[in-house]
């Protein structure tokens, strides 16, 4: 079970096997504080830590927990990670810990960290694991970040609003007024848009796979040098 | 929701969607023009304003989906939905309010789902939906309707309809006065408080000046109710869903009616000729697509917007509801029509549940 390649665990983490696009998995947060990049970044970044961590601790443990309490034990190791990152988001973030609130321990609750832990984690060894927790949390929280940024243009009219929330007074003039206060397209900081601009996204997604889908097909429709036979239908295999 | 498939015998007729289309524009002109009469030439812009975003909004999804542009565009359904959407705006919008509803209107509401016939919600009720959430502040820029009179003189400029090259320059370039507001009548009953109704009527000029139920507004009204009778007699539509929202409004406000108290709710006359009642009632709840499809649904399906409506209007935050009324009950129309099945022909009457076989 472990000749399963880094490059595909990244590929598969990014795009083929996105928690937030294709396994629709840890809606409930994506949906909920993706109303600016802040938000979402700070988001991302603490289920990214909880992902990695759970990961690694799962395969770890692999061998010594049975089938008949893995699942328990995989949600302990989860909520023990979910609190650490709570408690350093809350001495070094705090108000943006306040600004996510709930979200943040229920970050034990999303099904992506479960997922991983039960689908990859739970049989591979440690270093794999641990890339795993990288490229999915990576590719959740790259999802996140294009959703909160999209919201956050479009919404309120700003970019990389109140950054200094996440990275201290240096960033407290990175945020971009990009149109007046007044013309937000409030829909989309409102719930109905996080719906909205995640179909688009993953409709956005399925057209890119399906032109590249269409591209290789033709690619592998050529007919192969040499042949000297004359086809009149089909393509040559 | 693709139109019921009911059994046979199916009337068959020389009617198109095209003709059905058109009728219903020829049918909002008196609404049209009244309320041109009222707030100025604001209407027609946001009307011509929204009907060239919709058409091209339309005729490019329509060349994405690989469809036939000249078919669909020649039906008018776009320029329908244009149209109601431009009437339910406020007559002083800016260019980009017509804009961004109605092409919200064509490419989420209309043609995500499927397009012509298939979409779930009233696109036209989106469309102004989305706007009243995100353009708060400009979707509530009602002006006092013309010829009001306000302590025995016409109002000073910047509550009154403006002339036609003020419009044109508070549609495109911005208002040059902040104040280009008056409440309309809902929202004024909304906030008396304290006033008997008999009392607050003799004291709000919007009333005291009226007949029913506000200067201006019951004659625009009245104008949509001709329109509507005009569809009624061309048997665009059945009388069922208008007729089941007038009642479900109606009995509403009569079990509410307090005899005219400072927290009065409003007589059966205010609500039936103030806010959109008749505009809704009349172009909006018979969209064939989005309501029930059996008559005894379309019935049920209109009282209930009734019902929402005056709830929304007594003890909501805003002023009007009839676009959440009627995007609710576009929720319910499939499970209405799941337990209002017309009777099939040459059978007995029907259960209240469609027993649907395993290929279902």
């Amino acid at each position: 079970m472990s000749d399963v390649s880094y490059g595909e665990i990244s590929r598969n983490g990014l795009w083929h096997n996105n928690p937030a696009l294709v396994q629709l998995l840890g809606l409930c947060p994506l949906l909920a504080v993706t109303g600016s990049v802040v938000n979402a970044l700070g988001l991302g970044l603490a289920t990214l830590a909880v992902l990695i961590g759970s990961n690694v601790a799962v395969s770890l443990i692999r061998h010594r927990v049975g089938d008949a309490i893995r699942t328990p034990a995989f949600v302990m190791i989860i909520a023990t990670f979910t609190t650490c990152t709570e408690m350093l988001m809350k001495a070094y973030t705090y108000e943006l810990y306040q600004i996510l609130g709930i979200f943040i321990p229920l970050i034990v609750t999303n099904c992506a960290i479960l997922g991983r832990a039960e689908a990859f984690a739970s049989k591979q060894p440690p270093l794999p694991a641990a890339f795993d927790g990288l490229m999915m949390g990576l590719g959740f929280a790259a999802v996140l970040l294009v959703l909160g940024a999209i919201r956050e243009i479009l919404g309120s009219g700003t970019l990389f609003a109140n950054m200094d929330l996440l990275f201290g007074p240096m960033a407290a003039n990175w945020g971009l007024q990009l149109f007046g206060e007044d013309y937000g397209f409030l829909v989309l900081i409102l719930p109905p848009g996080a719906f909205l601009v995640t179909g688009l996204l993953i409709a956005l997604k399925n057209i890119i796979d399906s032109r590249q889908q269409a591209r290789l097909a033709a690619i592998q429709a050529k007919p192969v040098k040499g042949s000297k036979r004359v086809r009149t239908t089909g393509a040559i295999q | 929701m693709a139109l019921g498939r009911n059994s046979s015998p199916h009337t068959n007729g020389p009617r198109s969607t095209q003709w059905v289309m058109q009728q219903v524009l020829i049918a909002t002109v008196p609404g049209l023009i009244v309320l041109t009469n009222y707030f100025g030439i604001g209407t027609i812009l946001n009307i011509l304003i929204a009907s060239v975003t919709a058409l091209a909004c339309e005729a490019a999804i329509l060349k994405l989906r690989q469809r036939p542009i000249g078919f669909y565009l020649r039906d008018y359904s776009a320029l329908v939905t244009a149209v109601l959407l431009g009437l339910a705006l406020p007559p002083l919008a800016p260019w980009w309010l017509a804009v961004t509803g109605s092409a919200f209107a064509i490419i989420i509401a209309k043609h995500l789902y499927g397009g012509m016939g298939y979409n779930p919600f009233n696109p036209a009720m989106v469309g102004y939906v989305v706007l009243l959430i995100s353009f708060p502040l400009q979707m509530s820029a009602w002006v006092a309707p013309e010829g009001l009179l306000i302590d025995g003189a016409i109002e000073a400029a910047g509550a009154m309809a403006p002339d036609f090259p003020t419009s044109l320059q508070i549609a495109f370039t911005g208002s040059p006065i902040d104040g280009f507001t008056a409440a309309t009548p809902l929202d004024a009953f909304k906030h008396n408080s304290g006033l008997l109704v008999e009392q607050f009527y003799q004291q709000t000029p919007l009333f005291a000046q009226g007949h029913w139920a506000g200067y201006g507004w019951e004659w625009i009204n009245i104008a949509f109710l001709l329109g509507g009778c005009y569809l009624l007699a061309r048997k665009v539509f059945t009388w069922h869903a208008p007729i089941g929202m007038l009642l479900g409004l109606s009995l509403m406000a009569l079990f509410n009616y307090d005899g005219g108290s400072s927290a009065s709710n409003g007589s059966i006359i205010f609500h039936l000729l103030s806010g959109a009642t008749m505009f809704g009632a009349f172009f909006i709840v018979t969209d064939p697509v989005t309501s029930a499809s059996s008559n005894r649904g379309r019935f049920i399906y209109g009282a209930l917007i009734g019902v929402i409506l005056f709830l929304i209007r007594s003890w909501g935050n805003y002023p009007d509801a009839l676009a959440f009324a009627v995007l609710l009950m576009n929720f319910a129309a499939p499970f209405i029509d799941y337990y209002t099945p017309p009777r099939t022909y040459g059978h007995g009457k029907s259960g209240t549940i469609i027993h649907r076989s395993k290929e279902d």
